[in-house]
This record gives structure tokens, sequence and C-alpha cells, in this order.
């Protein structure tokens, strides 16, 4: 295929840093294939601590995006000149690579949408709303995005159905025998997030999948948090629909994946309408195209998918294993920086977490305390991250919220300490 | 640039930590919801107005420090004022908010404080969201938002 993924650093072997990371994972040469991370804010160094909401991208990404459109732009499977069937391999590879990524059995099974929300909408319209009658239920846990909330009610709303929400205890962690309870005869899908992004809590998703499983309920993990930081494999899982998003798999915005079981796919209508999706259309009648071009309407966004092909690329030539582990380690120290601080309290200490850092400050709103630690080149989000139901749980209106990615370093999390610390000497206590 | 004890001077964090005019006023004739979806600010605004007179004003809820300063200072303010200088004081207060950060503002008292909010864009919300507030409840407004 040519541009997307074949030529790019090599893999990032190194001797141990002094954080202690894996032998392989040398943080610094990480860091200088992200050109944003070079810059100063506000004079200072930038410590960008807001992964969670975006990660950055590397060069690789950046260069595949260039290289698409001053090289190969055209439009997909319709052309017959070469141009057009150059990029329709390129965009078939971004497929098969995603496919590759998150282990489905066939590449017919990843659709790309815009991002994680539509892909959960997609799930939502297309395949629980013809199913769902007046008493039938949703099943969601209390720690998700408004992104696995909304859609869900919006379908309630038209067919009758109940949104059904399972409790999580205070350290953020879902209380599994009460979602166990909460999975009835009326019960039609699961859609629960493999990583809340506002606590960090890792879902034990293979327990969940195996008891919804067990009653015959199909289900839908959120992967927008969790794709990033762990290895994610659908069939190991064996969930029925997995929605992630490109741009926090260090790729660019504008490119979703929705990962979905064949026979699901094969029995559900089209999401939306248009070209592309079609097989032969009359004014009579349209049929469908074939998987997954059935729901990929009009001219896909053929430069993301190519971009996540280079991001994808990027971190598994990383290696998500020594990701995973550099990020515990970093989770570990910031988790203790951030305990002393005086007046700090961790929102979210699930046993099993990763990568957020979502805390409170006594006497502090999150909002002056986001404004004071960027002034010091800092980023880091502050409010209810889109999980309001999560903020009412805590009995907190707004969180501040550290999240980690691959190219942040202790002496991060360092400056991160240093202005909380800052944080106190303006409110002066 | 501004420093940040420009903006978190030392008066805005006094009426952070003690607010004054904090509490529901039972017998109000005014009320209004003010919040701001971004940061989660959200204020209860009651007042007592006596024919034209402003002659009880207060205010519930939880914000930033900003913004709860800001709905403490505006308080102070109101009270007593006539509804047309209270108004007219909503004019000036706005104007000082959303002007060039390079600009001289008018001397509004402690109010003036809050002019630092200039240099912090995001954060212009925070001062005005009590103001806005106070306007919704005197046009009998039900809710409002910075939004």
């Amino acid at each position: 295929m040519g541009i997307a993924g074949s030529e790019r650093a090599g893999p990032h072997a190194g001797t141990a840093d002094a954080s202690g990371s894996p032998a392989s994972f040398d943080v610094q040469r990480i860091r200088a294939d992200f050109p944003i991370l070079a810059r100063t804010v506000r004079g200072k160094p930038l410590v960008y601590l807001d992964n969670a909401a975006t990660t950055q991208k590397p060069q690789a990404v950046l260069d595949a995006l260039t290289g698409y459109y001053t090289g190969l732009n055209a439009n997909v499977h319709r052309g017959v000149h070469e141009l057009s069937e150059r990029a329709t391999e390129a965009f078939d590879a971004g497929r098969e690579r995603v496919q590759a990524f998150f282990n489905a059995a066939h590449s017919r099974e990843i659709v790309f949408t815009r991002n994680a929300t539509e892909s959960i909408n997609l799930v939502a319209y297309a395949f629980a709303k013809p199913r769902l009658k007046p008493g039938d239920e949703v099943l969601i846990s209390a720690m998700e995005h408004h992104s696995n909330i909304v859609p869900w009610q919006l379908v309630c709303e038209a067919t009758g159905a109940t949104l059904r929400v399972a409790p999580i205890d205070d350290r953020g962690e879902l209380i599994l025998e009460a979602f166990d309870r909460l999975l009835g005869p009326r019960t039609r899908i699961v859609a629960i997030t493999h990583m809340s992004n506002a606590l960090g809590t890792v879902n034990p998703v293979a327990e969940i999948v195996r008891l919804a499983h067990g009653r015959g309920v199909p289900v839908l993990l959120d992967g927008s948090q969790a794709a990033y930081h762990m290895r994610v494999d659908v069939q190991a899982l064996g969930c029925d629909f997995y929605a992630a998003t490109g741009h926090k798999l260090y790729g660019p915005t504008g490119i979703g994946v929705l990962y979905g079981k064949t026979q699901h796919f094969e029995a559900m209508p089209p999401f939306l309408g248009g070209g592309d999706m079609i097989s032969s259309v009359t004014f009579e009648r349209s049929t469908w195209n074939a998987l997954p071009f059935k729901f990929e309407a009009g001219t896909p966004h053929i430069a993301g998918a190519i971009g996540l092909h280079a991001a994808l690329d990027y971190l598994d030539s990383v290696g998500r294993d020594a990701v995973a582990e550099h990020e515990r380690q970093l989770l570990e120290y910031g988790t203790e920086v951030l305990s002393s601080v005086p007046g700090v309290r961790l929102i979210g200490t699930a046993r099993h977490k990763a990568s957020i850092l979502s805390f409170v400050m006594d006497g502090v709103h999150p909002h002056d305390i986001g404004t004071i630690v960027d002034r010091e080149g800092v980023a880091i989000r502050t409010g209810h991250h889109c999980a309001q139901p999560v903020m009412e749980r805590f009995g907190v209106a707004a969180t501040a919220r550290a999240s980690l990615a691959m190219y942040n370093t202790r002496e991060e999390i360092d400056v991160l300490g240093r202005a909380l610390h800052r944080v106190r000497e303006v409110f002066g206590s | 640039m501004t420093d940040l004890n420009d903006l978190y001077q030392e008066v805005i964090l006094d009426h952070n930590r003690c607010p004054r005019n904090f509490h529901a006023i039972a017998d109000a004739t005014h009320r209004a919801e003010g919040y701001n979806p971004l940061c989660g600010d959200r204020l209860t605004l009651y007042m007592k107005v006596d024919g034209d007179v402003i002659a009880d004003v207060a205010f519930e809820g939880a914000g930033c420090a900003i913004s709860k300063a800001s709905a403490s200072m505006m308080t102070d303010a109101l009270k007593g004022r006539s509804v047309s200088e209270a108004r007219a004081l909503f004019d000036r207060f706005h104007r000082m908010v959303t002007m060039p950060p390079d600009r001289a503002v008018e001397d509004l008292g402690k109010l003036s404080s809050l002019a630092g909010v200039r240099d912090f864009p995001v954060r212009i919300k925070c001062a005005s969201l009590a103001w806005h507030t106070f306007k919704a409840a005197l046009e009998h407004e039900q809710r409002t938002s910075t939004e």
C-alpha cells in the first residue's frame, strides 16, 4: 500500500531509563517523535496531561496525512484511474490494520465512523432500536461517558424501553453482583465502558460479557479510553460490538471505529443512507452494499483511515505492553505525588485502573486549579468530563484530571506536583 | 502577561472564603438560577425588591473562586440601590470584564478587582454568571446560562 505504514522509525530500543521503565522503552526517544511536545506554553515547556481528551500525534501520522494529500488524493471505491485505485488500496489497508490491532476475525467487521460517539449511536439506532419494545431494558453502568448514556436514552424514549444503570462503589468500581442482578429477562443490550474516562477504572469486561452472554444479551464495549492503554482482543473478549476513536489512539480526529460481529452487521439495517453504502438504487427500491460498506454512507475520511493506520503502526512499534507498563509506573508515581499535596483527594481509586488521576483539592474549585497550573505550562482537564452522573455519585461538581500517555515522564508529574503546591500558595491555605 | 496574583487578588480570595449574603431569602420577590455548563458553576440568586429599591439580595450555590467572589461582591454592590441604578451597574460591570485587557477600566470599587479575568478569556463567564443571573431575576426568568 505504500504510504501509510511501511516507512517509520523502528522499535524504540534503548537502555532502561532512570524511571525504571522497561529496558526497551526510551521515553526521550518517543518524545522526539511528537513535534508538539517541543513547544512552550505561557513561556514554560508544555506538560501535556490531558491525554484522556485527546493524545498528541507522532510525526509518522503527520507524514501519512501529508503523504496522502500530496501524493495520492482521490476518492475511493469508484474510480478506474490510478490515483483512485491507490487511494482505495491505502484506505482498505487502514481497515485491515484496525482489524489486526483489535484482532477482529474479518475486516468486514470494522466500520469507520467519525468517532466513538457515532459508533455507539450506530449500534443504538441500527441494532438496538428495531429490537426494543415497551418494557424492554438497556443496561449501562454509573460510570459511563455521556456518549454511552444519551444515545440509549434517545432510543429508550423512542421505543418505550427503560434504561437501567448498574451502580459503582466508593472506589469507582462496578458492583458486579448488582450488575448481574440487573441483567434481567427484558435486558436487550448491555453497553458499558471498558475504562472510565473520569475515574480510570478498568472494568472486568471479559466477565461482564460472560455474564451477559449467559443470559443471551449482546454487549457493546466503549473502548475510547482503553484502546490506547492496553491490548484489546475483541475475539478473546467475545464482545458483540467495540467502539473506539482514532484521535485518542495517537491518530487524527474525525475517524472512529466500530467493531461488530458479522452476524449482527448482516442482520442490521443501514444507519445512514447515501452513496457508497448501496448496491443499486432505483426510485422504487435500493439494495445495500456488502459489509462493511453498508454502514459507510458518503465519502469516508480517507486521510483519517490512513493516518490511523500510521498511528497504530507507531503504537505497535513502541509496543503496547511496554506502553502499558510505562504508564502503570507513572500512574503509581503520580498517585504518590498527588497524595503528598495537602488537601488533595483522589476520585477513582479502583484496584484495577489506568492512566487517570482525577482529584479534588480542599477549598479550591477544580477550575481554579486548572487556571493556575496552566500558568506553569501544565495542561489538565477540569470539569465534569462529560460524566455528570459520576460527579454526582462522588458528591462533587467537578474534578481536576491529569491523564497520562506513553510520552509522559516522571519529571512532568513533578512539575504538576509543584504547580499544585503553587495552587495552595495562591489560595493561602 | 498578567500575573496570577492579578486574577486571584486578596479581595477575591477573601470573598471566596467568606462569601457575603450567602443564604436564601424566604420572602424573595425575585429569584433566578444561573448555570455555567463549562465548569459546573451553579448559583441561585434571591432578591427582595421594595418599590424601586433592591432591599435585599443574596445567593446560594457552588462554583469556582471567581464566580463565587463575583456573586458575593455583586450582592454587596446591589443592596440598597434602585433598580435602574442596578441595571446601569450591570452594564458598567459587563463593559469592564469584556474590554480588551490593555485598556484602562473605570473604577468600580471592589468590583474592579475582577478586571483581571480579561487576561483569562475562559474565565470571563465565571465573573459574569452572577450578573447575568441578576438580570434574569429582574426579568423574572427562571434559569439563565452563560452558554
